[in-house]
């Protein structure tokens, strides 16, 4: 039994002094539930790349006798798919990170209400939490990375390091919009809806396994809005070093506008889900 | 601290808060009492800048809510109705990931949390999951979250509902020595006892508005009798008898199951209930309470 201490030192609390220290005052957050949850991600950051590259890039592959002219240049099918399995790798990232855990937040912890209780607004937690899943997707992206090297697809190291940072914008394109949409419905139920007609037909169809030319010329068209194959062109353009910079320009424009919209619009729906 | 006047709040056509008008000091705590519903945690949202004023103007620390809300957060406490805990973090990491969120430095937050934990007794619960802690704790816990800043202005929504009365009685011992070291409470509860033992003031809230205002025992006087004698009959039959008793008391209420009369003397009523060849079931004198007001002021029980 003891009164409230008033003693030691005394720093003032203080609202923020912009965008970027609101966030980094919930770096310790982020950490926390790192080293709460690190375990349970060994998992999916080494074992899983390593088997998808076994089963689909070597064993799957091995069948796969294509000239190289129609696999956009790769000199073997394994060169071909390894940037594909990259991206969507870290699509797969953004759509865990920023589903059911987001709906923990608001919904069933509703820790989101009590971060908006502190001097931090909506633009720190959102940036808090992209910035997050950025540098997760970066970490497992370039381990993936790594064991992809082993097995000698890739060109150029400049090629490759290009690659892991082109990853960055890929997480964000998927963790914008995915938030934006965990932020807007009412129940989880809805998340089994993204999961089978967003993420798993994108990974499938978006040039991830075969050139999407493969699907015909109306189709092919059809592929060219998922945003994921924008992604995987840019990767495989940067591993195998086959650059054409106006494609690339393209792709660059196409993710960072929809991360940047998908961005706004995911601070305002948090606004309007804390502040009423 | 703050003020607050013809200060509004509508939801679409439901107007939760319809104008109010009311001014904090420093040091005091200060209640706002009323049933679900009254307005009470809409006031208290706008006082914590996360609910926009629909109308009326409030200044808190003198500041302007919709243009300083993380100033004024910076320097307030605040205890949600819900518990908003990590689950999944321990006891500790909660304290210390929210300590951040105010700008204070590691080694700073690090030795708050200790005398935090000390002081709602969780000391030895330091490394135990919030999901192990029992709902007294968890209340416990959040107490100690929202005094991690030194918060000049603690805000509490319905600190002890659904705690059992042991567990309100350590909340209440803690929430008065709080107010001992000077910190200005702002609480909002539906249980008239607790309003009566922690608040220096206190509005009574009722469909938005506030029916009246003052300190508990003034309220009770001015709005009550020094006791009341309540009466039980048989089901269905107080609605008859009140015609026969009221002339005894200054004033009778007549409830589903009871009949209430005011007076400044409950013996004597009582006994002249018996002088009149009536039987009621089961008797008791009490002292008026805050309950009473409410129920004088708007007709209303405050716990349905």
């Amino acid at each position: 039994m003891t009164d409230y201490a008033d003693s030691g030192p005394a720093t003032a609390p203080t609202a923020p002094a912009g965008l970027v220290a609101g966030a980094l005052r919930m770096g310790d957050y982020w950490l926390t539930v790192l080293a709460r949850t690190w375990k349970g991600g060994v998992i999916t950051t080494f074992v899983t790349p390593f088997f998808y590259v076994l089963a689909l890039g070597v064993l799957l592959g091995g069948f796969v006798d294509a000239d190289p002219a129609t696999l956009e240049g790769a000199s073997t099918y394994l060169a071909f798919v390894a940037p594909g399995m990259v991206a969507a790798h870290a699509m797969t990232i953004a759509f865990a990170d920023l589903t059911y855990p987001v709906m923990g937040m608001l919904k069933w912890q509703r820790i989101y209400y009590s971060m908006i209780a502190s001097p931090l607004a909506p633009s720190h937690i959102v940036l808090a939490q992209l910035g997050w899943v950025v540098l997760r997707a970066l970490f497992a992206c370039g381990v993936f990375l790594l064991v992809l090297a082993a097995f000698g697809v890739f060109e150029t190291v400049a090629g490759v390091l290009a690659a892991w940072l082109v990853q960055g914008l890929v997480v964000l394109a998927f963790a914008t919009p995915v938030l934006l949409f965990s932020l807007s419905i009412k129940g989880e139920e809805s998340f089994a809806l993204i999961f089978r007609l967003g993420m798993i037909p994108l990974t499938l169809f978006s040039g991830t396994f075969f050139p999407i030319g493969n699907l015909g010329p109306v189709l092919e068209k059809v592929a060219m809005v998922s945003p994921l194959w924008h992604g995987v062109d840019l990767t495989r353009m940067l591993t195998l070093g086959e650059l054409d910079w106006g494609m690339v320009a393209i792709h660059v424009a196409y993710l960072g506008v929809l991360a940047a919209v998908c961005w706004w619009l995911a601070i305002r729906k948090l606004a309007e889900r804390l502040v009423s | 601290m703050i003020s607050a006047r013809g200060l509004r709040k509508s939801f679409g056509d439901f107007e939760a808060v319809r104008g109010i008008d009311v001014s904090v000091r420093p040091g005091v705590a200060f209640g706002f009492l009323g049933p679900n519903g009254a307005g009470k945690s809409s006031t208290m949202r706008m006082i914590c800048c996360v609910s926009p004023p629909s109308g009326g103007e409030l200044r808190v620390f003198g500041m302007d809510p919709a243009k300083d809300g993380p100033k004024i957060k910076a320097r307030l406490g605040v205890c949600p109705q819900e518990d908003t805990l990590d689950v999944e973090l321990n006891v500790y990491d909660n304290l210390y990931v929210y300590g951040r969120y105010f700008g204070l430095p590691r080694a700073e937050v690090k030795g708050r949390i200790d005398e935090l934990l000390d002081f709602v007794q969780l000391t030895d619960k330091a490394k135990a999951k919030v999901d192990d802690l029992s709902g007294g704790m968890k209340r416990r816990l959040t107490i100690a979250r929202s005094l991690i800043n030194r918060p000049e202005i603690l805000v509490l929504d319905e600190p002890t509902t659904g705690l059992d009365p042991q567990a309100r009685h350590v909340i209440w011992d803690r929430l008065f020595r709080l107010k001992q070291a000077g910190v200005t409470l702002l609480l909002t509860t539906h249980y008239m006892d607790e309003a009566e033992q922690l608040c220096d003031e206190l509005v009574v809230m009722d469909q938005g508005r506030i029916v009246a205002h003052g300190t508990p025992l003034g309220l009770i006087q001015q709005h009550s009798t020094r006791e009341v004698a309540e009466l039980r009959f048989g089901v269905g039959e107080h609605e008859a008898l009140a015609a026969k008793v009221e002339d005894l008391a200054e004033r009778i209420e007549v409830l589903p199951d009871r009949l209430l009369l005011y007076s400044d003397d409950g013996e004597a009523v009582i006994d002249a209930v018996h002088s009149r060849d009536l039987s009621p079931v089961a008797t008791l004198v009490r002292r008026s309470s805050l309950e009473d007001v409410f129920l004088h002021l708007t007709g209303r029980t405050l716990v349905d």
